[in-house]
């Protein structure tokens, strides 16, 4: 029943809806990086969804889950990294009071 | 002793029970970093969805990126965030307001975009798709992952030592002489000294 392309690519959909709102409606600049994370794990289901379900891609979708896992390792790294470096300039991780470039 | 071939009382296929479970872990787990207010909370539900989806990858038939999600999401990527936590929390300050004052517009838009894909996934006729997940097993994988995508293996390797180091540039202090006078507005040492 629920072992179908449509089930998971459902269930993609909904984790990367899920990340879309956090990353909307979050002040805090890591709580929009973890959004972020979400939204990269639900493409990442959809991408091995689509490999295990169509005929002979199941080790290339493995193969391209395993490459977006890397990359959003640089990602989650660098992106740290400029959230600190913005936070012991500014003293606060909130992004709407990152507004210097606005004054 | 062998288990039967539905689930008691149910009636699911086993598949079906634990695909269940997994999903709504998963997704209460996201809804709880997303919508809790305490983000040391929220790091460590985003690492039950994590624990969760490499589940799913397991019942999908790809073990190995069920075992690379443990290892990198879980062990690296969380407990990166988890740190970054505990470095940019601060007990003053409005912490209080989690949310943006316009939140329920991004709410609005995550609905319609959730009501799009949904409709987008049952009105699509996917040709040739299978009745059941194909196993995409380890052996396989590894030879494909050395011969054809050989190339890219090597830039993701250059890419990933391109943000260590950018990321130790970004997070290197400036002035790692005198951390103390860091970020006070008062004059350096020198000029204290000097009548």
């Amino acid at each position: 029943m629920t072992q179908s392309l449509d089930a998971y690519l459902i269930l993609s959909g909904l984790l990367f809806t899920i990340g879309t709102f956090g990353f909307l409606a979050k002040r805090n600049a890591i709580a929009m990086l973890m959004s972020i994370e979400l939204m990269l794990n639900a493409v990442n289901l959809a991408i091995v969804a689509f490999g295990a379900f169509i005929p002979g891609l199941a080790a290339q979708g493995a193969v391209i889950a395993l490459f977006v896992m890397a990359v959003a390792a640089a990602e989650a790294t660098v992106g740290l990294a400029i959230v600190i470096a913005i936070y012991r300039n500014r003293r606060t991780p909130l992004v709407d009071e990152y507004s210097s470039m606005r004054e | 002793m062998a288990l039967p071939q539905t689930v008691p009382f149910i009636g699911w296929a086993w598949d079906d029970l634990i695909f269940m479970l997994l999903a709504g872990m998963m997704l209460g787990a996201a809804l709880m970093v997303v919508l809790g207010k305490d983000i040391i909370r929220a790091g460590l539900f985003l690492m039950l969805s994590f624990g969760a989806l490499a589940g799913i990858y397991v019942l999908l038939g790809a073990p190995i990126v069920a075992a690379a999600q443990v290892l990198i999401y879980i062990g690296a990527i969380g407990v990166l965030i988890l740190f970054a936590i505990m470095l940019t929390q601060t007990k003053a300050g409005p912490s209080k307001l989690v949310f943006h004052r316009q939140a329920w517009a991004g709410g609005l838009a995550a609905i319609v975009l959730a009501v799009m894909l949904i409709f987008v996934v049952l009105y699509t006729d996917w040709p040739d798709v299978l009745d059941a997940p194909a196993e995409a097993s380890t052996t396989v994988v590894a030879t494909l992952l050395f011969t054809d995508f050989v190339f890219a293996f090597e830039i993701v390797g250059v890419l990933l030592l391109a943000a260590v180091i950018g990321g130790i540039f970004l997070a290197k202090r400036e002035d790692s002489i005198d951390p103390g006078e860091r970020d006070a507005d008062r004059p350096s040492t020198l000029e204290r000294l000097e009548p």
